[in-house]
C-alpha cells in the first residue's frame, strides 16, 4: 500500500503539466457542481421565502364560512403543545371594511392582530417605515395605500363595515411587508378595536402560523387537525400553492440533471487521461512486474492516482466553487445592491458534492487499474 | 553442485493461426555459483529461452525448475514472489524507471518485497552503490545518468535482494567497450563474492570467452555447451 501510493504519488508529480490538468477538470466540474447547487438552492430559498415566508404558513378556520373562533387561546396552548415544529401562532380577527380618506372609499382587509406573537409570521416590526404600532382606535397601513390616498401619519379616517357602523381612526405608521399587494390591501390595527367594530366579543376568525421547516406544513397541518375541533379546518401553504410546489420540483430536477452530467464529463475526463497515462507507464508497469510487484499492488497504484486526483480536484474545485459564489453575490446586484439572489451555502451539500467526486475520480480510475493489472511483463520486455 | 536451473523438453511457439517455433525441446542444467554465456544469432531464440527461465515469459511445453521449484505451473502472484526474491534481471536497455532516483531504483525490489527499510538494506544499498562507482549519481533521476551509469544501476538492482541468480541480456549491448570491460569485471567479483549464479546473453565473442561455461543456441537447439578452461 505505501508503495503503491508512492509510486503513484511518484507518477504524478513527475508528469506535472497531465496532472495539473487533470485537477483542474475534476475542480471546474466540482465548482459548477458546487455553484449551480448552490445557487438553485438559493433561488428556492428566496422564492419559498417570499411566497409564504410572510405569511400563515398552517392556518386554522372555521369550516363555515360566517363562523368564529371562540376559545382560541386554549386551541393555541393545545397546538403548541402538540406540535413542537410550530414556532410561530398567533390569533386574527379580519373582516371586510371600507376606507374613507379624502372623499374617495378604498375597500380593504381590516386585520386585527396580536401584534407580539404576529411580529413572529409578518415580522411587523421590521416592516414598519413610519410611525409606530397601532393600539386602540388607531390603524397601521401600507406604504402603497399612503401614497394612493395621499395620507401621512396622524391623519384621520373613517372605517366603514357593510352594515354602515361608521369608526374615526388614527393612522399611527406606514408598513411595508414587501409585497405591494399587501401594502395595498390591508389595515392593521389591534384585535380589540375590530372585535369591537363588528361586534364580536372575545372571538377571532382564524389562527395563523409558521413551522420550523416549510416543507412539513402539510405533516404539521395534519397533525393538528386530529386535536382540534372538528368545527374547525386546518389548511396549509402546500396545498394552496401546488403550482409553486411543482416548480421548485422542476428546478430541483434540472438542477439535478446538470449535476448528473457534469459528473459523467469528469468520470469520462479522468478515466480517459489515466486509461492514457497506463499506455504511457506501460513500460514501467513491465519492469515493476519483471522485479517482482503484484498485480494487487499494480492496479492500486492507478487507483490511488485516480483518488489522489480526486482528493485535490474537489478540494480546488469547492474553494472555485464558493469563490464563484461569493462573486456572484458581490458583482451581480439590484439596483438598490442587494444580490440578485442570496446564494444558499449548504456545508452539507458541498461535502456531498466533494466525496462524490472523488469516489467518481477512484471508480473512474478502476478501468485502467484493471488494464494495468492484465498487462504481462514480457510484453514490455520484448517489444522494448 | 546443485542445479539452480532446470529445463526439461522446452518447447516454445507463438502465434495460434501461423505457428512459428522457436524452442525445440530444450534441455539444459545449470550450476550453483556459475557464470555462463549464452550466444547465438538474432533470432536464434536465446532471449525467449531466458525470459522463459526467468517467468516472465511461458513455454508450449515442457518443465522449468527454478532453484528445485516447479515454475511452469504457478499461479501469478507466486510467480512474482519468485522472480522477486530468486532472480535478478539486467536487461539490454537497462529498463530503470525514470520516475525514481539511482538509489530508490536500486531499493525498488526490496521494496515490492514488502519488508520495512531496514539500516541493514540500506547499508547494503550503499554499498552495492560504491561497488558500481554510483555515489556521485545515486541522487540523480535515472534520465539524468550516462548509460554506463544506467546499467550499472540496474545490476545493483538485481543484486539487492540477494538472488540465487541473475539473469542478464546483452547487460553490455549498447556501451563502449571500456564500460563493457567495467561492467562484466564487476559482474565477475559479484559472482565470486555472493555467490550469485549469472546467466548472461551476450553478441561479444570477448565476453563469452571469459565465462565458465558458453551456450550456443541455434534454430532454437542448443548446437554447442561447453565448459571454457582458459577462464
Amino acid at each position: 500500500m505505501k508503495l503503491a501510493l508512492k509510486i503513484a504519488w511518484r507518477f504524478l508529480t513527475s508528469s506535472k503539466g497531465q496532472t495539473i490538468l487533470i485537477i483542474l477538470g475534476i475542480a471546474i466540474g466540482v465548482s459548477v457542481q458546487v455553484f449551480i447547487g448552490s445557487l438553485i438552492a438559493g433561488l428556492q430559498q428566496s422564492l419559498i421565502d417570499t411566497a409564504v415566508g410572510r405569511s400563515s404558513q398552517i392556518t386554522i378556520r372555521p369550516v363555515n364560512r360566517d363562523d368564529r373562533i371562540p376559545d382560541y387561546e386554549a386551541i393555541i396552548t393545545k397546538v403548541k403543545a402538540t406540535e413542537p415544529e410550530i414556532n410561530s401562532i398567533s390569533p386574527v380577527v379580519d373582516s371586510s371594511a371600507f376606507i374613507l380618506a379624502n372623499d374617495s372609499t378604498y375597500p380593504t382587509l381590516l386585520r386585527g392582530l396580536q401584534f407580539d406573537t404576529a411580529d413572529g409570521i409578518y415580522r411587523i416590526n421590521e416592516g414598519i417605515l413610519e410611525g409606530k404600532l397601532p393600539t386602540g382606535d388607531q390603524v397601521m397601513l401600507g406604504k402603497e395605500f399612503m401614497d394612493e390616498a395621499k395620507l401621512k401619519v396622524g391623519d384621520t379616517i373613517s372605517l366603514v363595515t357593510a352594515s354602515g357602523t361608521k369608526r374615526d381612526v388614527t393612522v399611527s405608521g406606514i408598513f411595508d411587508l414587501g409585497v405591494a399587494n399587501l401594502n395595498k390591501n390591508w389595515a392593521l390595527s389591534e384585535m380589540g378595536l375590530v372585535q369591537s367594530i363588528f361586534d364580536l366579543g372575545d372571538q377571532v376568525t382564524s389562527i395563523e402560523s409558521q413551522v420550523s421547516d416549510v416543507f412539513t406544513a402539510d405533516v404539521v397541518g395534519a397533525n393538528i387537525q386530529k386535536v382540534v375541533p372538528s368545527s374547525l379546518k386546518v389548511e396549509n401553504w402546500k396545498d394552496l400553492n401546488a403550482s409553486l410546489l411543482s416548480g421548485l420540483n422542476g428546478q430541483s430536477i434540472s438542477s439535478l440533471m446538470i449535476q448528473v452530467f457534469v459528473l459523467v464529463s469528469v468520470v469520462l475526463g479522468i478515466a480517459s487521461v489515466l486509461a492514457i497515462s497506463v499506455a504511457q507507464k506501460s513500460r514501467q508497469l513491465g519492469i515493476l512486474k519483471a522485479m517482482g510487484i503484484r498485480d494487487r499492488i499494480a492496479s492500486l497504484i492507478f487507483l490511488l492516482q485516480g483518488f489522489i486526483l480526486g482528493i485535490f480536484g474537489a478540494i480546488l474545485g469547492v474553494g472555485f466553487g464558493l469563490g464563484l459564489a461569493v462573486a456572484f453575490t458581490k458583482f451581480a446586484l439590484n439596483p438598490d445592491g442587494t444580490p440578485v439572489i442570496d446564494l444558499f451555502i449548504d456545508p452539507q451539500f458541498i461535502a456531498i458534492s466533494a466525496l462524490v467526486a472523488l469516489a467518481a475520480a477512484t471508480l473512474a480510475a478502476l478501468i485502467p487499474a484493471r488494464s494495468s493489472s492484465r498487462l504481462e511483463p514480457i510484453e514490455v520486455i520484448r517489444n522494448g | 553442485m546443485a542445479n539452480v536451473i532446470s529445463l526439461r523438453n522446452v518447447n516454445k511457439i507463438y502465434g495460434t493461426e501461423i505457428k512459428t517455433q522457436v524452442l525445440y525441446d530444450v534441455n539444459l542444467d545449470v550450476e550453483e555459483n556459475s557464470f555462463s554465456s549464452i550466444i547465438g544469432q538474432s533470432g536464434s531464440g536465446k532471449s525467449t529461452l531466458l525470459n522463459i527461465i526467468g517467468t516472465l515469459d511461458k513455454p508450449t511445453s515442457g518443465e522449468v525448475f527454478i532453484n528445485g521449484i516447479r515454475t511452469t505451473e504457478m499461479k501469478k502472484d507466486a510467480l512474482a514472489k519468485v522472480r522477486n526474491e530468486t532472480i535478478g534481471f539486467v536487461f539490454q536497455f537497462h529498463y530503470l524507471l525514470p520516475e525514481f532516483t539511482a538509489y530508490e531504483n536500486i531499493i525498488m525490489p526490496y521494496r515490492i518485497k514488502g519488508d520495512a527499510i531496514t539500516p541493514e538494506v540500506n547499508e547494503r544499498a550503499l554499498e552495492l552503490i560504491h561497488l558500481m562507482g554510483l555515489d556521485k549519481v545515486k541522487d540523480n533521476r535515472a534520465t539524468k545518468m550516462s548509460g554506463g551509469q544506467q546499467q550499472r544501476t540496474s545490476i545493483a538492482r538485481a543484486l539487492i535482494n540477494n538472488p540465487k541468480i541473475i539473469l542478464a541480456d546483452e547487460p553490455t549491448g549498447n556501451l563502449d567497450s571500456d564500460t563493457t570491460e567495467k561492467v562484466y569485471d564487476l559482474m565477475r567479483d559479484i559472482n565470486d563474492k555472493f555467490k550469485t549464479t549469472f546467466l548472461v546473453i551476450t553478441h561479444d565473442p570477448r565476453i563469452a570467452q571469459k565465462t565458465d561455461r558458453i551456450i550456443e543456441i541455434k534454430d532454437g537447439r542448443i548446437s554447442l555447451d561447453l565448459v571454457n578452461q582458459i577462464a
